[in-house]
């Protein structure tokens, strides 16, 4: 298909929407070339045991150029943190700087294999162990391994460290307990780790109720895994109670650190009774979400459980750094040694903030999201109105009772106003939750362009509904057919003579 | 540095409008005993100017691929990667942008995954792949648990030839007593089909990698027949780098292929993150971990990408998820479409003739040399190779990183029974002269 | 929009009884929570449910339910249409919505169910 068969059909939006890089093939264009083999060419079906591939696999053929504006054209219709405010709580979705790009792409980071000899890698490795000092240092939690390439990975890995320390005591439990306004993966890693879920409720100021739980706890109980700060972006005063009780039963208490923005420099969760966090870099140290990935979920541990640890982790010996596997390792729970190129940019904007700075990242971040919650708990409500951390969760209740607006329509809506929508429909148990986390990294402008847009669009909720339901009207694309994509399923490229 | 662009006098205005005199009061609610009463441990902070010098300081102290012809793969290989590759992932509406949870707003991403997963389906031969995980060994961790779901059985029988990091992560997986790892052994560098025969009866999934962990083609004909007459299925981790050159698994009956998808566009980058596929036949759609991408329409009838089967993961069905994953390695995933766009079908066999090639031609180099004499005889291999030396095998390494080579990687550390074999990757980047270079200097010792 | 002729569990499932066979789907309400049905998980023939476990699940974009056997008995039939058109719960739930077929193996178990009008009831109470 030429271009020209794409352009003049009268209709205004670009012909781009949806092309993809296949329908960009011509045959036989070409982008990366290779040099003129210097070596005697082998007959390869002869040297592949007549396992050489007889079809070519259906790759696009395009050139360098036709890449540039594919992706070029792809960016444009993507949102990112560089492109405007991103207050998508729980998510901490804070500016990524730019030195952190850099840092990761030097040669003696990026250009460096696994398996080379630990004298060749030492600055690699002497940052790494940097890192894991910094992060134990702010988890008051010692020992710490990278391993884990995101922050559920990380939580299986912190599980089964605890499994393995109460099955080395001769003492295996079989269940872990999770309140209910935890994240989902809490309860999916717990079943991934050979546990059983018991769900707690939460009372009514939205904290871990100390009844409930002391309830729900006997010698069986592995563990509690708990966010504190909270999913709705509150501090569990009854902290030290919570761990001490779970103790007693000769549980462990799994902190979940998706929260760990609100509190660096202010409380650590070693120092609240905590045995295990998982830490997600690319939240609170200010790595690149990618869209999705690489991301990195170290984990930190007590005196008592670093011995399980998964490994290796570096350690700093006479001779240098090493890479060493901790005595009575669970083992590895990835290859290699974690997701080194994350681990460069978190020790950069470590080093770049410092200890003094994160304190101050933490001050801003519930500062900010105090602000917003002040600006906005008149025009929707607000379910737990207390001091917050650094976010909070407002409920679209009101705007479904009196309008018929419902939360999805209000995010929808949002896009039209540059923002990428917060959180919604979570935590699960606040109705019609909206999860506001506005980050440190936003200036006051921001801010109150954004809680602007969110009365606007309160009060257009009151006045023309249908302008949220009908929302978003601007964006590259509407609102999608989300039934039709299970429904009939089309989840890659077929070529047109084959549909 | 400070990322923070609020000034003291719009903080004291905050401060204000949140009716509290300081920041402390916001903090008043963590109680006292748990409240850190000290500065925190941590360097204090520095500026780009000073970062950059001791960044720079730790980088220099790396022997880096720029500066030493490398030998080394097992995993992580030292491919070219194209320029346009780091151009694209370093736009930043890619790298700053979340999970594409608003697809009005996140078809960039949206619509690359579903690229990607439309190349690794041509790779692999499979009818499905999700979006990308955490790494190989992770894929392979979660094929397993998807044959336990599939075939209600815990019993996965893996080749000894799979990568023994990989074996270490599936072991610590099935620590949770979801799942019994069991081994098959090899002969002549290759799993023993006999003995696979054997143990993969009443498995849930007979595990193979090819090329496998020392470089050697697996029977994959005789595997997939095993797989097939025990009812387990049949799971096959590939080299993507090979795909152009190697028939895809696919043809030997692949229920499941998986594999580390670094090779293509990714950075060694000390081993990560690269990330992996994971692809299978459309029977187990609604059992694959991890995100997927579907093409569907927007209410004006535009074609449009959204994450779709999600009722697959944690995030609705809790502890009765296919996984706990809740992410991907998106960036990485785009910068091996963007690779793979790049080569084109003809520019991917090009790689891959290249490299096998070029391995071979370094084979016969060096076993002509007398000094080496292959671990595997008569085993075909692809572009890396393993190779007994007739001499202090650690001391060769070290005497070779005098003279600028990493001469493979000496396999003691995984087992005494290998020490002494050392294996060599080749890729597409080394050239004639350095591997003539490294034959010479490496006999004269 | 709840016949009269058919049984009502708590759990929303209806039953209708003809001889010693009964018809299972969910209600209008029961559908109408959980928006437009893109998958309905169904046992097969031959295979035996027990009143108060699930033998089943339906999903909708965002949420997955169990689907509760309101009466214990081998599956005799099963709605294979609903693969491609599980939209049909919500078109005509009692209908051609319907989801599996059990031979009951303990008749008193009906009596147990509740009637429209109770039904209606339990049901204004919950939404």
């Amino acid at each position: 298909m030429s271009d020209l068969d794409e352009v003049s059909t009268g209709d205004p939006r670009p012909a781009e929407v949806g092309r993809l890089i296949f329908d960009r093939s011509t045959a036989c264009a070409r982008c990366t070339e290779m040099p003129a083999l210097d070596v005697p060419d082998v007959d390869l079906d002869a040297a592949l045991a007549h396992r050489s591939r007889r079809t070519a696999p259906l790759l696009p053929e395009v050139t360098e150029v036709d890449l540039a504006r594919h992706y070029e054209h792809l960016a444009s219709v993507n949102f990112g943190v560089d492109s405007g405010f991103y207050p998508l709580g729980s998510c901490t979705m804070k500016y990524n700087p730019k030195v952190d790009e850099v840092a990761c792409r030097m040669p003696g980071f990026a250009g460096v294999h696994p398996y080379q000899p630990p004298a060749t890698v030492q600055g690699v490795l002497e940052l790494m162990h940097g890192l894991q000092e910094a992060l134990g240092e702010v988890s008051g939690l010692p020992h710490v391994s990278l391993q884990p390439a995101a922050g559920a990975h990380g939580e299986f890995t912190g599980l089964m460290t605890i499994r393995a320390y109460h099955e080395a005591n001769g003492d295996p439990r079989k269940r872990v307990i999770i309140p209910d306004s935890a994240h989902g993966t809490n309860p999916a890693t717990v079943a991934m780790c050979g546990y059983e879920v018991t769900t707690i409720p939460s009372d009514e100021r939205g904290g871990v109720d100390p009844g409930a739980l002391e309830a729900a706890l006997d010698t069986d109980v592995a563990a509690l895994m708990l966010t504190n700060p909270n999913t709705l972006g509150l501090f569990d005063e009854n902290i030290s109670r919570i761990t001490g009780l779970v103790h007693s039963f000769g549980a462990l208490a799994y902190c979940d650190g998706a929260n760990l923005n609100a509190v660096l420099g202010k409380a650590r969760p070693g120092d609240m009774g905590f045995d295990v966090m998982h830490i997600n870099l690319h939240k609170t140290f200010g790595t690149p979400h990618g869209g999705g990935g690489p991301g990195a979920g170290p984990v930190a541990v007590t005196d008592a459980l670093a011995p399980f640890l998964p490994g290796p982790v570096v350690a700093l010996q006479p001779d240098g750094f090493r890479l060493v596997m901790p005595e009575r390792s669970i083992g590895r729970v990835r290859s290699f040694y974690g997701n080194a190129g994350v681990l460069v940019r978190a020790y950069a904007y470590i080093r770049a903030v410092g200890g003094d700075g994160l304190t101050e990242v933490a001050e801003q971040a519930v500062l900010s999201a105090n602000y917003l919650k002040e600006r906005l708990k008149g025009a929707f409500d607000l379910p737990y109105d207390r001091p917050c951390m650094h976010e909070f969760v407002l409920s679209g209740r009101r705007q479904k009772r009196e309008s018929g607006v419902r939360t999805l329509d209000i995010a929808k809506r949002l896009l039209d106003f540059g923002v990428h929508p917060p959180t919604v429909y979570f935590p699960l148990i606040v109705d019609e939750a909206i999860m506001i986390e506005p980050t440190e990294t936003e200036g006051l402008e921001t801010l109150d362009a954004f809680a602007d847009a969110m009365l606007a669009i309160a009060a257009e909720a009151a006045r023309d509904p249908e302008v949220l339901h009908s929302a978003p009207h601007v964006t590259p694309v509407r609102r999608l057919d989300e039934a039709r994509a299970v429904k009939e399923p089309v989840l890659r490229y077929s070529p047109p003579c084959l549909d | 540095m400070r990322f923070i662009p609020i000034t003291p006098a719009q903080r004291d205005d905050m401060l204000r409008a949140v009716g509290v005199s300081s920041v402390d009061d916001l903090f008043g609610v963590i109680p006292e005993d748990v409240r850190l009463s000290r500065p925190l441990d941590v360097p204090d902070g520095v500026s780009e100017l000073e970062l950059l010098r001791h960044l720079r300081q730790l980088s220099d102290r790396d022997l880096d691929s720029s500066r030493v012809v490398s030998f080394l793969g097992a995993g992580c290989y030292d491919h070219f990667v194209p320029s346009i590759v780091d151009a694209v992932v370093s736009k930043p509406e890619f790298f700053t942008a979340y999970t594409p949870y608003q697809p009005e707003i996140s078809q960039g991403t949206l619509q690359a995954i579903f690229e990607y997963q439309s190349m690794i389906c041509q790779l692999t031969g499979m009818d499905v792949s999700n979006a990308s995980m955490y790494d190989g060994a992770t894929a392979m961790a979660e094929a397993a648990h998807l044959a336990a779901s599939v075939t209600k059985r815990r019993r996965v029988v893996v080749a000894d030839t799979v990568h023994p990091e990989w074996i270490e992560t599936l072991r610590t997986y099935a620590l949770s007593g979801t799942l019994e790892v069991a081994l098959a052994a090899s002969r002549g560098g290759r799993v023993d089909v006999e003995a696979l025969a054997e143990a993969a009866a009443e498995a849930a999934a007979v595990i193979v990698a090819d090329p496998n962990f020392f470089g050697n083609l697996e029977d994959l004909t005789a595997v997939g027949r095993i797989a097939k007459n025990a009812g387990a299925l049949f799971v096959v981790a590939m080299n993507p780098m090979l795909a152009g050159v190697l028939a895809p698994p696919s043809e030997y009956g692949a229920d499941v292929v998986v594999g580390e998808g670094q090779p293509l566009g990714n950075a060694m980058s000390f081993g990560g993150p690269g990330f992996g596929f994971f692809a299978c036949r459309s029977d187990y759609l609604r059992r694959m971990p991890g995100r997927i991408v579907g093409r569907t329409v927007d209410v004006d009838g535009r074609a449009a990408f959204v994450l779709t089967m999600q009722t697959r993961e944690q995030h609705i069905r809790r502890e009765k998820a296919t996984s706990n994953i809740c992410s991907n390695q998106a960036l990485c995933a785009l910068a091996a479409s963007v690779h793979l766009a790049s080569l084109g079908p003809a520019g991917l066999a090009d790689v891959g003739r290249a490299c096998v090639s070029k391995a071979h031609y370094m084979y016969d180099r060096l076993v002509a040399t007398g000094r080496f004499s292959p671990a595997f005889p008569d085993t075909a291999f692809a572009d890396e190779f393993a190779l007994a030396y007739d001499g202090n095998a650690r001391e060769m390494q070290e005497a070779m990183l005098e003279r600028g080579f990493l001469a493979g990687l000496e396999l003691s550390r995984f087992s005494s029974e290998l020490s002494g074999i050392v294996l060599f990757a080749v890729t597409e980047k080394r050239t004639r002269e350095e591997i003539d270079r490294f034959v010479e200097e490496v006999s004269s010792l | 929009m709840y016949p009269s002729d058919l049984k009502y569990a708590r759990e929303h499932e209806w039953v209708r009884v003809d001889g010693d066979t009964a018809t299972i789907g969910i209600s209008d309400f029961a559908q109408d929570q959980l928006g437009e049905v893109v998958y309905v998980d169904l046992p097969s023939e031959g295979d035996e449910v027990t009143a108060g476990d699930t033998f089943g699940e339906i999903e909708s974009v965002k949420s997955v339910s169990e689907l509760y056997a309101p009466v214990s008995g081998e599956v005799v039939k099963v709605n294979e249409a609903l693969e491609d058109t599980p939209e049909t719960v919500n078109e005509d739930p009692y209908g051609d919505g319907w989801m599996i077929v059990v031979r009951i193996s303990d008749p008193s178990q009906v009596d147990d169910l509740m009637d429209a009008g109770a039904y209606e009831a339990f049901v204004s109470e919950e939404a």
